[in-house]
Parts: structure tokens; sequence; C-alpha cells
């Protein structure tokens, strides 16, 4: 759906494949919940099929609106990975497509190199033709969710340690502005939820907005954000605490503000986003928040969370455990490339990464250093296959 | 259980179609082609859509009157059809067909002669169940015969032609028949007018009108809407302006 924030999904003079057309599901197992579909299908279509018959993606991104192949291809993780890990942990099967005409199936159990290799593997090992996924038991499409204030990193990390047991939805939005003011002060909201027992309340209006036009310079800037940030703020204060949501708005808060990527003028803007391992994470943050401060800038769809303990089942895959902060910046050019090279600094002191999936200018050596098992893929590689994405981090 | 029958089920509106109407459940949906394997990929992704469907796939020559004519009758054997879609269909390469009168002839035929036996066909068949809804997919092609492509228009002209004179007979019965028209739609059919940059309509937005429309037995359908106002503008013109336009 090229709903990749970088360069990973693109491949400028060359051909590019697109996958929707393949949107036909093959078996759906409703006992066991094991869904076969083509890779063009629509995480959005899985959903609306399954939940009302009790199923439901047990990971999925902050937006439906991306492939099953997209969501294997980068790995992607939602709000609960403490709880259930990465799409790929929830994939059994995957029919694989050389570009030689080979094709090869795989799933943990069958041949698992190739497996790790594709998920995760940013499209280079083949094209995802089809997919078993098996997916979690749900009683209704509602949740029990809270959200409360939170005034502190140290605070933010205390909640997040005490809520991984007994909550399964977990992600905060942070006042990136507020980390300068001073240290170890860094305001946001919490969020967390749970699965809900059937509820009789009314479906969410989901009437889709646009963003009209794309406004000659961006909406997003210092001034705006700073009076954004803090009402955000203050309104969630204002209205902390329980509430029963359906799913929908509470993971795909931007599936229903079409086009919002406008809001950013004709130059767009890009997204930072960063893993940082438990050890460093609080003073990582800190720093990444205090360099931003600095540079005068902030990011309105700031958000950080922290990751489980498990192992990534791709070799490339992002999630690692520790803390993720993912930030959006309007693009101005040079000096936001200065920031991200602090921020680059920061990360990789940490032993951190950046993910793929929303990188379209990190160093090479950054890349390298963050992904250690990149030696290890090079041999999955589909030859007849490249990007703009790899070319400029791999060299092919 | 409804009983459904599809018409060329492997075009894109038709597969499009058929997905709304397996979301409804308890439906026997019978989709005849001329490909056994891509008809069985659309019916195991058709019986997954909906709970309580059951498929039925046909391959047969779509040109012969005696196979059209046999397998309606079969189909209608285990139980009156509510609902039928004729769609199958084919852009021709106009300036080919002036130059070769037989590659006109089978254009002329797939496109004209071979819906309206079906549409001929099951309208019999519902008459004598008393009821049916019944659509078949025409063009805005056929709606003015026009240098770029009219083999293709004066096919669907002969749909249109025929819908009316099917209408007129069954006025007084409880079958409907619906005339589609659509405007130029994202489907294989058009594929090669994307590349050029032609703006086209989502598959999946014309399907629920023809849904929508078959639903309401309405007799014209045009699809995107704004194409009725375009092609009274077109019918309309002056000879004189017409024939001075590149279209
Ligand atoms: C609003 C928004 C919120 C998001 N939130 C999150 C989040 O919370 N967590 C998260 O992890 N990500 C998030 N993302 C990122 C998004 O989930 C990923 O970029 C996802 O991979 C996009 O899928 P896509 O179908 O658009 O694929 P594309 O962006 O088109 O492609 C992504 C990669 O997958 C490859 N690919 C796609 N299909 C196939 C196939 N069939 N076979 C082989 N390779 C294939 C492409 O080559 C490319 O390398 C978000 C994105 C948006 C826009
Ligand atoms: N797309 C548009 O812009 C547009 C505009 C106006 C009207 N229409 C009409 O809409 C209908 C549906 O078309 P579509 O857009 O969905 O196109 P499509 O996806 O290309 O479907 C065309 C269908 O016609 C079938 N077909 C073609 N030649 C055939 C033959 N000789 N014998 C049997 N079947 C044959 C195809 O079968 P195979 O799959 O086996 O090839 C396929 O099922 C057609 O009647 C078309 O004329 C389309």
């Amino acid at each position: 759906m090229g709903r990749s924030y970088g360069d990973t999904a693109l491949n400028a003079g060359g051909l590019l494949w697109a996958t929707r057309g393949l949107d036909r599901f093959i078996d759906f197992d409703i006992y066991r919940g094991r869904l076969t579909c083509e890779a063009g299908v629509l995480l959005r279509d899985i959903q609306h099929l399954c939940v009302p018959r009790g199923w439901m993606l047990a990971a999925s991104p902050g937006t439906q609106l991306i492939t099953v192949g997209g969501a294997i291809a980068n790995d992607v993780h939602g709000k609960n990975h403490h709880a259930v890990g990465a799409f790929g942990d929830h994939v059994r099967r995957l029919i694989l497509q050389r570009v030689d005409g080979t094709v090869i199936e795989c799933g943990p159990d069958l041949r698992p190199d190739w497996f790790a290799a594709t998920v995760g593997g940013i499209g280079l090992t083949g094209l995802i033709e089809q997919a078993e996924l098996q997916l979690r038991r749900v009683p209704s499409p509602w949740l029990s969710t809270e959200s409360m204030p939170y005034g502190t990193l140290d605070e933010f990390f205390d909640l997040s340690q005490r809520s991984e047991a007994d909550w399964e939805y977990i992600v905060s939005w942070i006042d990136c502005l507020s980390g300068s003011l001073n240290s170890g002060r860094a305001r946001g909201l919490f969020m967390r939820g749970n699965h809900a027992p059937l509820s009789d309340g009314p479906s969410p209006r989901t009437k889709a907005k646009r963003v009209p036009l794309i406004p000659p310079v961006s909406l997003v800037n210092p001034l705006t954000l700073r009076a954004f940030n803090a009402s955000y703020f203050h309104m969630g204060r204002w209205r902390a605490g329980y509430s029963t949501q359906h799913y929908e708005p509470f993971f795909y808060p931007l599936d229903n503000l079409r086009d919002w990527n406008r809001i950013y003028g004709a130059r767009g803007f890009h997204q930072y986003q960063c893993v940082l391992p438990p050890e460093d994470s609080a003073a990582g943050v800190q720093a990444m928040l205090a360099e931003i401060g600095r540079s005068g800038r902030g990011s309105f769809l700031a958000v950080l969370k922290t990751f489980g303990d498990r192992a990534a089942v791709g070799m490339l895959s992002f999630p690692m455990p520790g803390v993720t902060l993912a930030l959006d910046f309007a693009n101005t050019g040079p000096d936001l490339e200065r920031l991200f090279r602090r921020l680059d600094a920061i990360v990789s002191q940490a032993g951190g990464r950046l993910y793929l999936a929303k990188d379209s200018r990190m160093p090479r050596t950054l890349f390298e250093a963050g992904y250690p098992r990149l030696s290890e893929f090079h041999a999955y590689r589909d030859p007849g296959l490249s990007s703009e994405m790899s070319r400029r981090l791999m060299g092919e | 259980m409804k009983h459904i029958l599809i018409v060329g089920a492997t075009s894109a509106m038709a597969e499009q179609s058929a997905r709304l109407w397996a979301a409804r459940g308890d439906v026997r949906l019978v989709l005849l082609g001329r490909d056994a394997q891509r008809l069985e990929a659309i019916a195991q992704d058709l019986r997954v859509r909906g709970q309580a469907v059951k498929t039925l796939t046909y391959v047969l020559d779509f040109e012969s009157a005696v196979a059209i004519g046999a397998l309606v009758r079969t189909v209608t054997q285990v139980a009156p059809i509510d609902i039928a879609l004729i769609a199958h269909g084919h852009l021709p390469d106009q300036p080919a067909c002036e130059g070769d009168l037989g590659l006109a002839a089978r254009e002329l035929s797939i496109n004209g002669v071979s819906p309206v036996l079906f549409a001929e066909a099951i309208a019999g068949a519902m008459q004598s169940a008393g009821r049916g809804a019944l659509a078949v997919i025409g063009s805005v092609a056929g709606d003015r015969g026009r240098k770029s492509n009219y083999v293709y228009g004066a096919a669907k002209g002969l749909v249109e032609r025929y819908v009316q004179g099917l209408q007129h007979r069954l006025a007084t019965t409880a079958v409907r028949v619906t005339l589609v028209k659509p405007g130029p739609t994202d489907t294989p059919m058009t594929a090669h007018l994307k590349l050029g940059g032609a703006k086209l309509a989502d598959v999946g937005a014309v399907a629920r009108r023809i849904v929508a429309a078959t639903d309401a037995g309405r007799p014209v359908l045009y699809t995107p809407a704004k194409w009725a106002i375009i092609m009274t503008v077109i019918r309309n013109l002056p000879r004189a302006i017409f024939h001075r336009m590149n279209i």
C-alpha cells in the first residue's frame, strides 16, 4: 500500500510491483482461528471479516490500511508487543515467489532460515504471495481502556512496568517539547487497554474525514506545536480515566483522517523511530528529548512504548527489548538532518537501531551496527530485486 | 438461501459484486467463466467472505447458443435464480477490427450477441419462476457510436436495445431487468488506459452501485453517476460539432 514512510517501497526509475490485486482469501478455519490469504489483502479486510466471528489479528500497527505482505516484510508491531510480539510471530506459513520462478514455502517449522530472512526482510527475499496467519480470540470489538497523564520519564517507565503484566495494549503519547523545560521532566499521556466482553454500546461513527488540500507551508511548526501539545496534554489530563472504546479508533486513530500527511505541506515530513536497549533507555530518551528541545522544533505524533523481551523472528526485524520512540518532523531540509545526526549519535551510543519502515536517510554505519544479523541475511536475497533502500543501505 | 448466477465471474466488476453478495451469507453463488482454475480461486475467496456460502463453478463456450441454453436450464433445475449478473466483455482494438472482419465479428459476438443470449435464457427462466432480478453490464460506449471504439460501442448498443425489449416484455411481471452502464473503471480491461494516465473509477464503488441497483430493480444505472450527465450531452451534440471531436 506504500504506507512505509521511507524509501523501502520505492524504486525510482525501475519497476514497482503493486500487490493490491492479490487480494483473495483462501481459507478461514474458524475453530482454530487460522486465516490463509494472498499477500495484498488489507489488514482492515481481515479485521472486518474476522472480528464479527470472534477472531482478530494478534498484532497490528497504528494503521490497518496496509497489506499482509507489507506487515510481514517490515515485521510490524502494535501496542501489544510486550504481550504477543510482532506480526511475524503469528505467521505460520509463507509462500515466496522468486524472480527466477522458484517458489519457496516456509514457516517457523519449515525452512526456518528462509522464514527468518523474509519476515522483516523488506521485500528483498522475493514476492510474498500468500500467508497463513494465526489470529487471536476476542470476545467483542470492544476494549476497556484507561488513560492517565504522567509528568516525568521515571513515571512513564514505572507505569509501563506495572502495567505490562495486566494490560495487553500499552502506548503513550509524549510532549516532546516538555523535555527541555528541565531535565527529568517529560509530560505525556499513558494509555492502556484490554479486550472487553460483549457490550452493546454503539459502533463508532466511522465517517472518514479528509485533509482537503496541501497547504503551501506546513501547518505543523513550532508555534502551532507548542499550542497543540499543551492543549492535547491538558485535554487528555482532563479526560483521563476509564472508558470503553471500539478497537478501530483505539488501534488506528489516523485511519479516519484521510491524507493526514498533507498537514505538513508540500515538503512533507520525516518520521524518526528508534529503539534503545533497556539499560540505556531512560537516559537515552531524556537525551533525545533534550536535543529536540534545543533544536526548537517538535513533533506532534510522538509515541513512546516499551517492547517485550522476546527475540524477534526476522533477521532484520526492528523490535528488540527496550523502549521505542517515534517522532514526526516537518521537513525543513538540512537543519532537520543536523538534528537527526545528533539523535543518531545517541541511538548508536546506546546500541539501538532505527526502524527501516520509517527511514530514508540513516547512515550505512548506523544500519550495520544496529542490525548485526545483516551478514546472515545477504545469502537469502533475491538477486532480481532491489529497492531504493537496499541500494542505499546494502549497496545493491 | 438466495440463488445467484454470475456470468463472466472472473471480471473484476463481477468479482467485487459477488463479494458483496457473499458477505450477506446464506447464498449459493453459481460462477460461469472460461478458466476453471481462476473460477475456483474466486469461489474459494467467496466462501471465506460469508457464512453459509455455497459455490458452484462452470466452464462453457460463451459464444455457443446451445451451451448457454443448456447451462441456464441446469442451473434453474436446482432452484429458481433470484439474482443474475451478466458481466463478461472484451475491449477490442478498434483499428485492428477495421482491417480484420473476422476479428470484428468475434468482438461483436462476445460483447453483443453472447450477453443477450444469456439474458434471453435467464429472463425466460425468471419469467417462468415468476420472479428474479437480472442485471446486464452494457457501457456508456453504447450511447453513441464514436470512431475510437464503435465496434465495442455497437455491441453494447445491441445489449441496451435488447434489455429495453426485455423490460417492456416483463413490465407486468415481478421480474426486474437492470442495464448497468459503467464509465471508465479501474479493472484489468482498462489497465493500458491507466498506464496512459486515465482517471478511472474505483471498481469496489462501481460494484456497490451495481448491487444496490440490482436489488432495487432500477431499469438503468450509470456508474459513476456523473456519466448520466456526460452522456446526455454527448448524445445530444449536433453532428456538426460531434464530427469535429476527436473522441
Ligand atoms: C499512520 C501509520 C501508523 C503506523 N504505525 C505503525 C506501528 O504502530 N507499528 C509499525 O510497526 N509500523 C507502523 N507503521 C508503518 C507500517 O505499518 C509499515 O510501513 C507497513 O510495512 C506498511 O505496509 P504496506 O502494505 O503499505 O507496505 P509498503 O510500505 O508498500 O511496503 C513495505 C515493505 O514491504 C515490502 N512488501 C510489501 N508487500 C510485499 C509482498 N507481497 N512481498 C514481499 N515484500 C512486500 C515492500 O517491498 C517494502 O519493502 C505505520 C504507518 C502509518 C502510515
Ligand atoms: N472497465 C471499464 O472501464 C468498463 C467500462 C464500461 C463497461 N465495462 C464492461 O463491464 C464488464 C466487466 O468488465 P471488467 O471491467 O470487470 O473487465 P475484466 O475484469 O477485464 O473482465 C472481463 C471479463 O470478460 C470475460 N471474457 C472476455 N472475453 C471472453 C470470452 N471470449 N469468453 C468468455 N469470457 C470472456 C473475461 O474472462 P477471463 O477472465 O477468462 O478473461 C472476464 O471475466 C464488461 O462487460 C465490460 O465491457 C467495463
